[in-house]
């Protein structure tokens, strides 16, 4: 994962519970340039731990002068989000990995029709800003509770086909109305909680969307569970996965080499093998088959769990 | 670092021809005395220096020769070049990767100013010299991607990727080992690999498929592929079969060395940052056995290499017909004596 030092140079306060944070490179360099719906992973050294979260670019794709992110607060989180709200400040450095896009638009689309709900609406912006610079056809639908809440807002350009919907103001975004009668050739892209990319799924599929004509991205950080105990084939070592834990971050706590990029069950890279599992494997990855996560003959550490007895993993 | 660029033909006489410098930098693609597929990647970009793997894209004596073959080639045949109506952003991004990496990997050849969209382009071994505006594909005499791959040696794939596949959507194709873009245009990673014997029962393309989905920016990875052609022609296509398949026969023993040429692709995999697509150059390097042989561990190699290849990769790479004369051939630089690791010469 190829990564380099990059200095915080704006935070600007879009909500009550969401920041956004400008990098530059210390000597003025330029960052490679991405595509709109990447990510970037930031690495935070808080105490004894290194927290490493996923981040959707929202700057412009074509301007290499600087990177930024949008980071909601998470209080009930593991506390990555936390310490981007609390202990960054204007002037640190912090190491940033090159992005990687895993949510791009497909350049065969007619139109593009952005669906966002929440802080779901990150990748939609930078994809936004390449529509814009591309002069393709493009509609956005933002979705959010609370005006005070919706950070979007700042983001969104005032423009007839960019739409917000604030459902505590009667608003509530119709999926029906915005998939029917949509040209021949649209794209859909989803990015928000799962029930919303679910929505979009069922809506899609009733008004008889073509399946690969919809895209979606769930940010999905670790999920908590309880504390469980992982066997290491090669050494034979056992590693305890904490309850706040992934067991991506025991391996790595345990100087185990392991290969990853996403952190969030969508990229495959840290895919490992299962030599033996007595047990259940609580898969949350959005990468393994459906036949990979009912046989148990494979886990991804970044997301996934285990309950049981005994799981023991090709590492 | 001056280059000498030759003046010599890829059909017809076949003047092509290496100096003794091009000799010792060839790609020789194999590290050990056998050989068998394996997804053989490693990084690419800052390789030995004065080995083609130096520099992001080699600049060699055969450049503007071989920019001289593929304009007859597209002349003949103007579908060796293709890029489907979605490609052209990716085609945009190859432009600013060749352009750039060449710049500034060979100062005194070309040279890129850039002010915001405002570009000027000056290749001197061609004798080009131009101002465009990029993303503005009425500024350039052809599509971003044709514009640049009629500047750079090699052939040059442009992947889509999406629906967890890489799709070949765009290319420029001349120097081909018997593959044609026309035909695969529009198929994905598992369908262009369909011919290739025994690599799908082993795994092989389900690892290199995950590999290539990953590539970062920034972080170029690359491989070396090989086969066998008589007469020193880079364009071996299925189209033009007629043409070079039955050159295969003019083999004899006495002309082996000087007509048997091994034929190695440096593959290299960049990824490209505003379309999210992959490009995949595949450079092609000749050398006959004559000249490979004055490096005694590659003669020595190659000859237990050919020797010992299992038929279906001899069948599928076409020279089953001459493999009797070129291990003959080789035979007679082979002493026996052990061979050192890796794919360099000794010192």
């Amino acid at each position: 994962m190829s990564a380099q030092m990059l200095r915080v140079t704006e935070i600007e306060a879009l909500s009550p519970l969401v920041k956004r944070f400008r990098f530059e490179h210390p000597g003025g360099k330029k960052l490679p340039l991405f595509s709109g719906g990447a990510h970037v992973v930031v690495e935070m050294p808080d105490g004894d731990l290194l927290r490493r979260n996923a981040y959707s670019l929202i700057s412009d794709p074509q301007d290499g002068s600087g990177y930024e992110i949008a980071v909601r607060r998470e209080d009930g989180g593991r506390g990555g989000s936390r310490f981007m709200h609390s202990n960054v400040g204007q002037g640190d450095t912090l190491r940033i990995s090159t992005p990687l896009n895993l949510f791009s638009l497909d350049a065969r689309a007619r139109k593009h029709v952005l669906i966002a709900g929440g802080i779901g609406i990150t990748p939609i912006i930078a994809q936004m800003r390449q529509l814009l610079r591309m002069q393709d056809r493009f509609e956005i639908h933002y979705a959010a509770r609370l005006r005070s809440e919706a950070a979007g807002l700042r983001l969104l350009p005032r423009l007839p086909h960019i739409h917000s919907h604030i459902s505590d103001e009667g608003d509530r975004m119709d999926l029906g109305a915005i998939l029917d009668r949509q040209p021949i050739g649209t794209h859909v892209y989803t990015c928000g909680p799962e029930g919303l990319i679910t929505a979009v799924a069922q809506c899609a599929a009733r008004l008889g969307w073509p399946r690969g004509s919809l895209h979606s991205e769930v940010f999905l950080a670790p999920p908590p569970g309880r504390a469980f105990e992982v066997t290491l084939a090669k050494s034979g070592r056992t590693v305890t996965v904490g309850p706040h834990q992934s067991l991506l971050e025991a391996l790595e706590e345990a100087q185990v080499e392991i290969d990853w990029s996403c952190r969030g069950g969508a990229c495959g890279r840290c895919e490992t093998d299962v030599v033996s599992c007595h047990g259940r494997i609580e898969h949350n990855d959005h990468w393994l088959s459906e036949d990979e996560h009912s046989s148990q003959t494979k886990i991804m550490p970044c997301v996934s769990r285990f309950r049981g007895r005994e799981l023991i993993i090709d590492r | 670092m001056t280059i000498q660029f030759n003046d010599e033909t890829f059909r017809d006489d076949y003047s092509y021809h290496n100096s003794p410098a091009a000799i010792r930098r060839f790609p020789f693609p194999f590290d050990k005395d056998d050989y068998m597929y394996a997804v053989n990647m490693e990084p690419h970009g800052s390789g030995r220096a004065g080995s083609p793997f130096e520099n992001r894209f080699d600049v060699d004596e055969h450049y503007v020769a071989e920019m001289r073959d593929r304009e007859i080639t597209l002349k003949e045949d103007p579908l060796r070049c293709q890029s489907l109506p979605h490609m052209e952003l990716a085609g945009w991004d190859l432009l600013e990767l060749i352009m750039e990496a060449k710049s500034e990997d060979y100062p005194e050849l070309f040279s890129l100013h850039r002010d915001g969209d405002r570009w000027h382009w000056i290749n001197r071994p061609l004798g080009i010299d131009h101002k465009f505006t990029f993303l503005d594909p009425t500024t350039l005499p052809y599509g971003p991607m044709e514009y640049i791959t009629r500047q750079a040696q090699g052939d040059f794939a442009v992947l889509d990727q999406r629906d967890g596949n890489l799709w070949m959507e765009a290319g420029m194709v001349t120097s081909q080992a018997d593959w044609s873009l026309d035909f695969d245009i529009g198929m994905n990673f598992f369908e262009w690999h369909a011919p290739v014997p025994l690599a799908h029962e082993m795994g092989i393309f389900q690892r290199a498929l995950k590999f290539l989905l990953a590539i970062q920016q920034d972080a170029p990875s690359r491989r070396l592929n090989w086969t066998m052609t008589v007469n020193p022609r880079l364009d071996t296509s299925p189209e033009n079969y007629h043409k070079w398949g039955p050159e295969k026969r003019t083999l004899t023993p006495e002309n082996t060395g000087e007509k048997q040429y091994l034929r190695v692709e440096l593959q290299t995999f960049f990824r490209l940052p505003r379309s999210n697509g992959l490009a995949f150059p595949i450079r092609c390097y000749l050398i006959s056995l004559q000249d490979l042989v004055t490096v005694p561990k590659w003669g020595r190699r190659l000859h237990r290499v050919i020797r010992d290849l299992p038929d279906e990769l001899a069948e599928y790479k076409g020279f089953t017909v001459n493999r009797p004369l070129i291990v003959e051939y080789l035979s007679r630089f082979d002493d026996g004596k052990p061979t050192s690791p890796g794919i360099f010469p000794d010192e």
